[in-house]
């Protein structure tokens, strides 16, 4: 248990860059208190950043069979930030076999997160 | 990847678009809304899409599409509008020149060297990136150094990696974007290092791409030496003063393999010059109209190729009404000359258009010289408008009604930034 209680973010609502200020004294996710914002995106920005914070990531995995080397992929949703690396890794050995069409499911619900990684546009087969 | 290659070249087109970027496809589209039958796109690689293919993140799409896309998707929705409205797209051609009466010149493998006429034509080559030689780093001449989006290409579509532990240049979105993706390739980023006293890209970048990833971004700093016989075997960096001027007192030494550059952007105009056009020499881009004609009778330019943009949405918008521009001109019509000439003023680098007219309603884009908050944007006294912050970054967008404009009367109209209160 830490007793770290205060914790700094900087917001990425508008290029004005607040510094945050979060308080979790009070509680982990109940009764954080947020302060430094300038705005209301701000103040939800800190809270939302504090208790859950999510990603989106984008890759490319290996192609067999067409004009580029690598196929560019994505999450089809945000996965939790601590993840990130580890949703990369996971998806580094896979390769694939053109044609690929926009959508294709690359690797279905990565590391148990209900997120998918999907092809993000079609490639022809040479 | 989806094509529409021409079956057979014709002489002569309605429209004929350099570029088949977000650009040249909007352009496209509104030439094709506006009644031009015969359009040609034109592209020198081998897919049309522009540099979207390799920008393989996410953050594109949101304003023009009501979506958040990644670029290939953004592409691919552009691609597939420009093949579904009959336009013809020709890839693997280079267009080398151009005349004042419309004449292009084409150079392509399946073509060869051909001759188009064009009752409108639209610039839409986009741009490129500065490299090493445009800020004169110091030291010697080693492989490996290369510019972000290059490295970017190599990474995301050919599965190279330019090395194993890099240093970056500038703190522009692309070297942001840049710095994460070699992380999550397992490539070590020893830092970004930026002269200016703040970082260039967004905070969302900064946030996500470095914080995220405990890479350091060392402001008020640059690379004042590069080592290496073969390859880049270190750097020296530096702080500066405000006048920029490096404190070798308090240098340090850098080992890396790899230098990444990210230090902006330059309207690609060569072909622009073939012909004898008026250019900003602040956008370095074609002066352009409110239609975005540029001083050539015809000859439109958008996106990039007309001043760098920071969101491919605003490029998409902007090239939407050159097309449309392109197409009206090429069946015929004319809208009104444009009456009033808009002056950058205290605090604003530039506009674009650089003129407009009092007839109509106008989206003007522009950028500020130094960060502001709390000010208000002047058009001369005839309009004014409370933004609560500006920065160089970020691209200005104003929307002036023509009532506005009409109670104008002089030629000239200053446009100033100013600090409220």
């Amino acid at each position: 248990m830490s007793d770290q209680h205060i914790y700094e973010y900087l917001c990425i609502g508008c290029p004005l860059g607040c510094h945050l200020l979060v308080d979790d004294t009070e509680g982990d996710t109940e009764g954080v208190k947020v302060t430094g914002w300038g705005c209301k995106t701000g103040k939800a920005y800190g809270e939302q950043e504090h208790k859950d914070p999510r990603r989106n990531m984008a890759t490319s995995v290996r192609v067999k069979g067409a004009r580029w080397g690598r196929v560019p992929v994505k999450t089809t949703g945000t996965v939790p930030k601590k993840l990130v690396r580890d949703v990369a890794r996971a998806v580094q050995d896979i390769e694939i076999e053109a044609p690929i069409k926009l959508g294709t499911v690359v690797l279905a619900n990565v590391l148990g997160t209900g997120v998918d990684i999907v092809a993000t546009r079609d490639m022809e087969r040479l | 990847m989806i094509t529409a290659e021409p079956r057979h070249l014709e002489s002569r087109y309605d429209v004929v678009i350099a570029g088949a970027g977000p650009a040249g496809m909007a352009a496209a589209m509104g030439a094709r809304e506006r009644g031009a039958e015969k359009i040609l796109l034109i592209d020198r690689e081998r897919e049309a899409g522009g540099i979207l293919w390799q920008c393989i993140h996410h953050g594109f799409g949101l304003i023009h599409f009501g979506t958040e896309l990644t670029g290939p998707e953004y592409a691919q929705r552009c691609l597939q509008q420009v093949i579904d409205g009959g336009i013809d797209v020709l890839t693997d051609t280079y267009v080398y020149d151009i005349s004042p009466e419309r004449t292009l010149k084409l150079m392509s493998g399946t073509q060869g060297i051909k001759l188009v006429d064009a009752g409108a034509v639209v610039l839409a080559m986009g741009a490129r990136e500065r490299t090493r030689g445009a800020i004169r780093i110091g030291g010697e001449r080693p492989s490996g150094v290369l510019t972000a989006g290059l490295a970017q290409k190599f990474v995301n579509m050919m599965g190279l990696l330019p090395g194993r532990r890099v240093v970056i240049l500038g703190s522009g979105d692309i070297g942001l974007i840049m710095a994460r993706r070699l992380t999550l390739e397992g490539v070590e980023v020893l830092g970004v290092f930026e002269i200016m006293p703040h970082a260039n890209g967004l905070n969302r970048n900064v946030v996500q791409c470095l914080h995220d990833f405990d890479i350091p971004l060392h402001l008020s700093t640059t690379i004042v030496d590069i080592r290496g016989r073969e390859r880049v075997t270190g750097v020296t960096v530096a702080p500066v003063d405000e006048a920029f001027k490096p404190d070798m007192s308090r240098a340090w030494d850098v080992d890396c393999d790899t230098v990444m550059l990210s230090i902006g952007l330059i309207p690609e105009n060569e072909l622009s010059r073939r012909i004898n056009l008026r250019f900003d020499p602040v956008t370095t881009g074609p002066i352009v109209s409110s239609t975005m004609e540029t001083t050539a009778n015809g000859v439109f330019a958008c996106g990039n190729v007309a001043h760098i943009h920071d969101l491919v949405d605003f490029v998409s918008r902007e090239s939407l009404l050159a097309g449309r521009s392109a197409g009206e001109f090429a069946t015929g019509k004319r809208p009104p000359a444009d009456n009033i000439r808009l002056m950058p003023g205290d605090n604003v680098t530039y506009c674009v258009p650089q003129t407009v007219s009092s007839d109509r309603e106008h989206t003007i884009y522009m950028r500020v010289k130094k960060p502001m908050e709390e000010c208000t944007i002047k058009f001369g006294d005839i309009y004014s408008k409370k933004l609560p912050y500006v920065f160089p970054a970020e691209m200005v967008t104003i929307k002036m009604q023509a009532k506005f404009l009409q109670k104008f009367h002089g030629d000239t109209l200053r446009v100033d930034v100013v600090k409220r209160g």
